[in-house]
C-alpha cells in the first residue's frame, strides 16, 4: 500500500511540471497586453507601461518568465498580484472557503443522492422511484444560474432564511445555501446512480443467499446491497469533488462567495499571469490527491481490490 | 417601504451562531462514518435544511451606525497618483482631503484650500488652511502636498495618474525631471506655475490624484498603499481593515474639518463580484447603498425599491470611433459616411429596448450634468434619426469611392455591450441597407491593446467618463492632436486652436464657449460618434436615509445617516 502511494506521488512530479508549463504558456499566449488594460479607457503612456512590463517581468522572454516564477514557487513565493498582494495570501484566503464549499455540496450530494436512490432502486416502478426520476431529470436540465438566482430570491430574499450573498467570511453556515445551490446537479445524478446500481445489486446470488441466512431486511439493505453499490457512486463524487474544488464560477459570482471560481475569473480578465497559473497549479495538486484517495476508497469498499504487489 | 421593512427586518443584522451546525460534524458525517451509511445519514440531511433557517445571521453585525456600500478589489494598492479605476477611487476619495472637493453639482468647494488664485492663468497661488492633521497626528502642511505631486509626476515611480500633472512646469514622459513649477512659500502657501495657461486649473484639483501624503508615505509607498493615512473624512478601521477581495472598513475621522464630515459612524465597502450579488443584498437590506443597477434587473428596480431607487444624469459619455486610417473612412468620403451613419442610428429605441430607457440619447459630445452643456449646438443636427437623409449621403460617397464590404463595430465581450451593439448594427443595416455587425473580443485587455496600438481593423466602441466637472475634460483628453485618449488619432488645427482659446479664457464662461465652438467643428467631422449619455442608476435600503448622489454617480457617502 504505501509503496503504491509513493509512486502515485512521484507520478505527479512531471504532471505538476507539465501543466505548470501548459497554462503559463497559455497565459503568455493570451492576446491582449494587461499593462494596457491597467490604464482602462484613458491614453497609455508608454514609457510608464515599459516600466510597469519590466516591473512584472511581462518584457523577458516566455521561457525566462516560466524559470523566474517556478524558481520563485520553490522559494515559497507564487508572484504578486497587480493590487500588490501576494498570490500565496490570496491562495490561502480563497482555497479554505471553495473547500468548505466544495465540502457542503459534496455532504448534501451524498445524503439525499443516496438515500433517495436507494429508495427508489428497492421499490423499482413504484410512484416514489417513478416521481424521484423526473425529479432528477428536471433538475438535470435546469441550468444551475437559474438554481441559483431563483433560491437566492425566494430563500434569502422572500423568506430571509439565509444570507443573500456569502460575507467575507465564509463559514459554514453561510454556505449551506449556495452549496445546496452547487449539489442539485449531483444529486440528480447520484439519485440516478444509485437507483441503477442497487436494483443491479438487490438481484444478485449473495443478496439472496443474506435473506436466507435469516438476516434482517436492514441489515441486507445496508451491508450487502448498499456497500457493494457504492463504487460508481463513489466515482461520481470523487471527480465531482474535483470539479468543485475548482470552482464554481457561476455560483460564487451569484453569492459572492469569496472563492477560488470568482477570483480566477478576475485574475483571467486582468490577464494576472502568476495568479492564473499559481491556481490552476494548486488545482491540479489538488486533483490528483482527491483522485489517489478515491482509488484508496474503492479498496475499502471491495475487498477484492487491492493494490500491494 | 414600512411594510417591506417588517418583512425584512433582522435578516443578516441577527446573530444566531449556536444554532449552527459544526463544521466537524459535517466533516465527520461525510467521510469517517461514510460505511456506515444509513438511516442517520438522512438526520442529518434534515438537520442541514432545519440549521439553514436558523443560520441567517450574518457577519455584518449589530447596526452600529455604519452604512455598507457596494465597491470593487481595488486593481492596485491605494496610492492616489496610481488609482485610476472606480474602486479604488472610492475608498481614496473618502479617506483624504484635497485643495477642493466637488459638491453634488459638480461645483468645486475648497476643502484644505484657503484661496486659490492667478492673474495669469499660468502662475497660481495656493493657500492652505492651517491645523489640519493625517490620522496619524503628522500636519498637513504645503510640503505634504508639494512631495505628493512631485512623486506622482516623476517618470521612474511609473503612477498611472502622472498624467495629471503634465501642465505643471518642468513634467516630462521621457525621463526623471525635477517639478520646477512647484514651489513652497510657507507651511501653508506654495506656487504652481503651469507651462502654459489653463483656465480650468482649479477645477482639476479636486480629482484623487491631487491629494497631499505623509512623510511615512515615501519610505515605502506599495506597503503604505495596504494601509493608507489620509487627511479626509474618514479613515480606515484599523491596520489591515482591507480584507482583499472581501472588504473594507472605514470609520469617521474625528479631526477633519471641511465640508465633508461623516453623519454617519463608518462605511463598509463591499467588494461584489457582480451587480447582480450586490443587487440581492440591497433587496434583502444586507447592503445600504448600491450604485448601478444590474442589466436584468435595470426593467423592475424601480418597482422593487419605489422610492429608494435612484435614476438620474451622470457625466458618462459613450459614442463609437471610426479610424480615419481605414479604407473609406478619410477625407470628405469619411465625412460623409460619418454622417450617414450617425442620422442611420434610432439612439431612442435603442435606449428603450435594450437599457429600458435609461440613457439619453447624445446632443454633442460632453454630458448634461457638466456647466456649459448645451443641446443646441450647430450641426447637432445630424444626431437625430433621419434614414432619408442617411441614404442621401451615403449614396454622395458612394459617388467619391464605391463602398464594398461590412461595416464591423467592434467591442469586449465582457462588457456587457453586446445588446446595444446588436440593436446599433441593426438599426444602421436596415437605414442603409448596407452589411453591419458587432465585432467581439473576449477581453478588455485585448481590445484596449489593439486599440492603443492602431492595429483594430474596425469602428469600436468609446466611452469617457469625466474626471473632473468641466466640458474641457470631455473635448481636449480626447480629440487634441496627439492627446492620451484619442483613440481614432483625429488631428483638427480648428480645433487645436479653439481648445488653446479655452485653455486661456480668462472666465470659464468665455471657455466654455470656446469648448462649445470645438464642437460645432467636432459635429461636421464626427472624430466618435455620439450615441448616448450614461445616467447613474442605483438605491439604498430601508436602513438609510439621505441618499443622494453625485454628479461623478458616487452617492455622497458622508451624509447619509443610518436609521
Amino acid at each position: 500500500m504505501t509503496g503504491y502511494i509513493i509512486r502515485r506521488v512521484l507520478q505527479a512530479l512531471p504532471v505538476f511540471f507539465g501543466t505548470t508549463l501548459l497554462i503559463y504558456f497559455m497565459v503568455f499566449a493570451m492576446p491582449g497586453d494587461p499593462i494596457v488594460a491597467l490604464f482602462g479607457d484613458k491614453g497609455v503612456n508608454p514609457a510608464i507601461a515599459d516600466q510597469l512590463r519590466a516591473q512584472y517581468h511581462l518584457d523577458q522572454p516566455f521561457i525566462v518568465q516560466y524559470l523566474i516564477y517556478i524558481g520563485g514557487i520553490f522559494q515559497g513565493d507564487f508572484g504578486t498580484s497587480f493590487s500588490g498582494q501576494p498570490v500565496g495570501q490570496i491562495l490561502a484566503s480563497t482555497f479554505p472557503v471553495t473547500l468548505r464549499l466544495a465540502l457542503i455540496a459534496v455532504v448534501i450530494e451524498m445524503i439525499v443522492g443516496v438515500a433517495i436512490g436507494l429508495v427508489a432502486g428497492l421499490r423499482k416502478g413504484k410512484w416514489f422511484d417513478n416521481s424521484s426520476l423526473v425529479a432528477s431529470l428536471i433538475l438535470i436540465s435546469t441550468p444551475v444560474f437559474v438554481i441559483a438566482f431563483v433560491s437566492q430570491f425566494f430563500f434569502a430574499i422572500k423568506l430571509g432564511w439565509a444570507r443573500a450573498t456569502v460575507s467575507g467570511e465564509a463559514n459554514f453556515a453561510e454556505l449551506i445555501l449556495p452549496g445546496m445551490v452547487l449539489a442539485t446537479l449531483g444529486v440528480a445524478y447520484i439519485i440516478r446512480l444509485t437507483r441503477s446500481s442497487v436494483i443491479d445489486t438487490a438481484s444478485q446470488d449473495f443478496v439472496r443467499t443474506a435473506y436466507s441466512k435469516g438476516l434482517s431486511r436492514a441489515r441486507v439493505t445496508r451491508v450487502h446491497i448498499l456497500r457493494n453499490s457504492m463504487i460508481p457512486v463513489v466515482t461520481y463524487v470523487s471527480i465531482d469533488f474535483g470539479i468543485l474544488l475548482v470552482g464554481a464560477t457561476v455560483t460564487e459570482g451569484i453569492f459572492n462567495v469569496p472563492g477560488v471560481g470568482r477570483t480566477l475569473y478576475q485574475a483571467i480578465i486582468r490577464g494576472e499571469g502568476p495568479t492564473v497559473v499559481s491556481f490552476v497549479t494548486v488545482m491540479v495538486l489538488l486533483y490528483l490527491v482527491v483522485n489517489l484517495l478515491t482509488d484508496l476508497l474503492y479498496a475499502a469498499l471491495d475487498p477484492r481490490i487491492r493494490y500491494d504487489k | 417601504m414600512p411594510a417591506m421593512s417588517g418583512l425584512f427586518s433582522g435578516i443578516g443584522w441577527s446573530h444566531n451562531t449556536l444554532a449552527c451546525v459544526s463544521p466537524a460534524l459535517l466533516e465527520k458525517g461525510a467521510i469517517v462514518r461514510f460505511k456506515k451509511l444509513g438511516l442517520a445519514a438522512v438526520s442529518v440531511a434534515a438537520a442541514v435544511t432545519l440549521t439553514l433557517s436558523g443560520c441567517a445571521g450574518g457577519s455584518n453585525g449589530g447596526n452600529n451606525n455604519i452604512v455598507s456600500v457596494n465597491g470593487s478589489e481595488p486593481q492596485n494598492p491605494l496610492i492616489a497618483t496610481n488609482t485610476n479605476e472606480v474602486g479604488g477611487g472610492l475608498i481614496i476619495d473618502h479617506i483624504y482631503a484635497g485643495l477642493v472637493y466637488y459638491d453634488a453639482d459638480g461645483k468645486p468647494v475648497n476643502d484644505m484650500a484657503e484661496s486659490i488664485t492667478s492673474t495669469d492663468n499660468i502662475n497660481w497661488n495656493i493657500k492652505i488652511k492651517s491645523g489640519w492633521k493625517f490620522t496619524n497626528g503628522e500636519e498637513v502642511t504645503a510640503d505634504s502636498f508639494v512631495n505628493a505631486w512631485k512623486y506622482g509626476a516623476l517618470f521612474s515611480n511609473a503612477q498611472l495618474n502622472s498624467y495629471f500633472f503634465d501642465a505643471i512646469e518642468g513634467f516630462s514622459y521621457e525621463k526623471d525631471t525635477e517639478l520646477t513649477g512647484l514651489k513652497v512659500v510657507s507651511p501653508t502657501e506654495f506656487t504652481v506655475k503651469l507651462s502654459s495657461a489653463q483656465s480650468d486649473f482649479p477645477l482639476r484639483l479636486g480629482y484623487s490624484g491631487f491629494v497631499p501624503q505623509p512623510k511615512a508615505f515615501f519610505d515605502d509607498p506599495k506597503a503604505f498603499g495596504e494601509n493608507p493615512i489620509g487627511n479626509g473624512p474618514y479613515m480606515l478601521a484599523e491596520a489591515g481593515a482591507w480584507k482583499h477581495n472581501v472588504d473594507i472598513n472605514l470609520v469617521k475621522n474625528p479631526d477633519y474639518k471641511g465640508g465633508r464630515v461623516a453623519k454617519n459612524g463608518g462605511l463598509k465597502i463591499v467588494f461584489y463580484a457582480t451587480l447582480d450579488a450586490a443587487y440581492a443584498d440591497l433587496l434583502a437590506d444586507n447592503l445600504d447603498v448600491l450604485a448601478g443597477i444590474p442589466d436584468a434587473a435595470l426593467k423592475t428596480y424601480k418597482d422593487d425599491l419605489g422610492d429608494r431607487a435612484v435614476d438620474q444624469g451622470a457625466a458618462i459619455f459613450q459614442s463609437f470611433t471610426i479610424p480615419e486610417r481605414l479604407a473609406h473612412w478619410s477625407g470628405e468620403e469619411g465625412q460623409l459616411r460619418r454622417a450617414a451613419l450617425s442620422l442611420a442610428i434610432n439612439r431612442q429605441e435603442i435606449i428603450d429596448v435594450i437599457f429600458n430607457g435609461t440613457k439619453k440619447p447624445a446632443r454633442d459630445f460632453t454630458s448634461p450634468v457638466i456647466a456649459g452643456w448645451s443641446d443646441k449646438l450647430e450641426g447637432a443636427d445630424v444626431l437625430d434619426f433621419n434614414p432619408t437623409k442617411a441614404k442621401e449621403l451615403w449614396a454622395q460617397a458612394d459617388k467619391i469611392s464605391k463602398w464594398s464590404g461590412k461595416f464591423e463595430l467592434a467591442y469586449n465581450a465582457d462588457g456587457g455591450h453586446q445588446g446595444w451593439v446588436d440593436a446599433l448594427t441593426n438599426s444602421i443595416k436596415n437605414s442603409l441597407g448596407i452589411q453591419a455587425e458587432g465585432k467581439a473580443y473576449p477581453t478588455f485587455a485585448e481590445f484596449r491593446t489593439d486599440i492603443t496600438n492602431k492595429t483594430i481593423t474596425a469602428a469600436f466602441r468609446t466611452g469617457w467618463q469625466a474626471d473632473y466637472p468641466a466640458l474641457a475634460n470631455f473635448i481636449a483628453p480626447l480629440y487634441q492632436t496627439g492627446a492620451g485618449a484619442n483613440d481614432g488619432a483625429y488631428s483638427s488645427a480648428e480645433v487645436d486652436a479653439l481648445i488653446a482659446k479655452g485653455n486661456t479664457a480668462k472666465t470659464l464662461d468665455e471657455a466654455n464657449k470656446a469648448y462649445q465652438d470645438a464642437q460645432v467643428i467636432l459635429l461636421k467631422d464626427l472624430p466618435a460618434i455620439p450615441m448616448w449619455y450614461g445616467t447613474s442608476n442605483g438605491g439604498y435600503s430601508t436602513l438609510v436615509s439621505d441618499v443622494k448622489f453625485g454628479w461623478n454617480s458616487v452617492p455622497l457617502l458622508q451624509d447619509i445617516i443610518k436609521k
